[in-house]
């Protein structure tokens, strides 16, 4: 396994970039078009619902069949990849981002507009900070969920670490499957602990456990 | 004497509801005065209070804030003029005390020396020590303290009106008479109006200047506590006050003996 990571490295390395990049922009298009959908939606429980629903009903979709469903439209490689990660996330997140705004006490709300505090203020002083442990729990599960759909996307020509598992697969070649297998299971790993520590952070400051003095 | 909050011939009533929750209310508060508005739940007295800071809108009639249609006034403007303490005192479990209080005279740009002398002062005013909570988050305080905390916010921009929906509400029976006495203190100090809304008859007698009676959301009787006992307006006023009186007479008679 060593001697083919240092006889190839690139080949070991290439992928794994290329399978950073992609997590990296689906992440950054899936942020931005579920915020704007929550924001939208967000006012209609109703609709948030059917939304919400719609999405799941799209995320219980095996990947494989919605990467086949798509070349048809979309042909191979990274945009369709891209395309179909940014989908599955949109359940996660919207999901996340809802029920992050919902679970804050009404009572917090109502007093902060009571007092005169303008829509934006309200959103980024109070609804936001105070929304952002269940949101940062939704964006660990969508990066969790991104860099283990990715690997599926070298079927359709996305690259990525899925690249090495193939290919490993095709030509019997331990050495890559291994490390296929070892590097995506070690950045989710990764992925999920940095962003662990974030969403306990986040969730210390708004319960009021941040003062280093603490006990009564 | 100077107006500070006038109803004139306000309603209100819910989509989902089939009655009036406020019906035709025209009434006049004075700069100054304590006036606490009592009633069974749902007789509308948390509706009017919540149309004068306009978190309800009133569907007909005009409300005046010193002369000015509040209609005329943004909603953000004219909060900002008004304290607003609520039962579930609804503090922001992510700021300091010190930021809590400091919320609004931030909003308005203070500059930080003045807000941090502001809210020593304020922190002191409810009887907090400074030193002690001024860095602690609201979780490690006890109910009582949150609250205390709750009227020190409101009152940290200097608002000209109070509205105070059953503040004390949830607090037990000791806290709750030390808080009330405290606030008679502050009232006394600062002559600031404050209308209160309580459905704890006591309550509603101890820290009144005038007592708006409310059933069915319409005003039952607005006047004084003596002439309230005096002369009660109609049937339910006086089965109200009695009640009130019985309730006493029943516990001292049945747990002296």
């Amino acid at each position: 396994m060593l001697a083919f990571l240092i006889k190839y490295p690139h080949k070991i390395y290439n992928p794994l970039i290329q399978h950073l990049k992609i997590t990296a922009i689906t992440l950054i298009i899936s942020l931005l078009i579920a915020i704007l959908i929550s924001i939208v939606i967000m006012r209609y429980p109703l609709v948030s619902q059917i939304v919400v629903g719609l999405f799941g009903a799209v995320y219980a979709i095996p990947s494989l069949a919605l990467f086949a469903m798509l070349i048809p439209f979309l042909g191979l490689g990274e945009q369709t990849a891209i395309f179909v990660l940014v989908i599955y996330n949109q359940f996660i997140l919207v999901r996340n981002i809802l029920a992050g705004f919902r679970s804050i006490d009404p009572a917090i709300i109502e007093s902060a507009v009571g007092m005169g505090m303008s829509d934006s203020q309200l959103f980024f002083r109070i609804s936001l900070p105070l929304a952002s442990p269940v949101i940062l729990a939704g964006i660990k599960i969508a990066i969790v969920s991104t860099i283990g759909i990715a690997t599926i996307a070298a079927t359709i020509n996305a690259g990525g670490l899925g690249t090495l598992l193939f290919e490993g697969l095709r030509t019997r070649n331990n050495a890559k499957i291994l490390w296929g297998a070892l590097l995506a299971s070690l950045l989710t790993i990764t992925a999920n602990a940095i962003l662990s520590i974030f969403e306990k952070k986040a969730h210390k400051a708004i319960s009021g456990e941040r003062g280093k003095d603490n006990k009564l | 004497m100077n107006v500070a909050v006038e109803f004139r011939s306000v309603s209100k009533r819910f989509p989902t509801a089939g009655y009036d929750a406020v019906s035709d209310v025209s009434l006049k508060i004075y700069d100054g005065e304590i006036v606490t508005i009592l009633g069974t739940s749902g007789c509308g007295k948390t509706t009017l209070l919540k149309m004068v800071n306009r978190i309800y809108e009133a569907d007909f009639g005009e409300i005046l804030f010193y002369d000015h249609k509040i209609k005329d006034i943004s909603p953000v403007e004219l909060r900002r003029k008004i304290g607003y303490v609520i039962q579930q005192v609804g503090l922001f479990p992510h700021m300091t005390i010190a930021e809590n209080i400091a919320t609004v005279p931030r909003i308005l740009g203070w500059e930080k020396g003045k807000i941090e002398n502001r809210v020593h002062e304020l922190l002191e005013l409810v009887e907090l020590n400074p030193k002690e909570f001024a860095k602690r988050y609201p979780k490690q305080l006890s109910g009582g303290q949150q609250q205390r905390v709750g009227l020190a916010r409101a009152l940290a921009a200097d608002p000209d009106v109070m509205l105070l929906d059953e503040p004390f509400g949830a607090i037990d029976a000791i806290t709750r008479k030390n808080l009330q006495e405290e606030l008679i203190k502050i009232h006394k100090k600062f002559k600031k109006t404050f209308i209160f809304v309580t459905h704890d008859i006591h309550e509603a007698f101890k820290l009144a200047d005038k007592i708006l009676i409310m059933d069915k959301g319409k005003v039952q009787q607005y006047a004084t506590p003596l002439e309230i006992h005096l002369n009660p307006a109609n049937d339910f006023v006086k089965s109200l006050v009695s009640s009130a009186e019985e309730q006493q007479q029943e516990w001292i008679t049945g747990g002296g003996i």
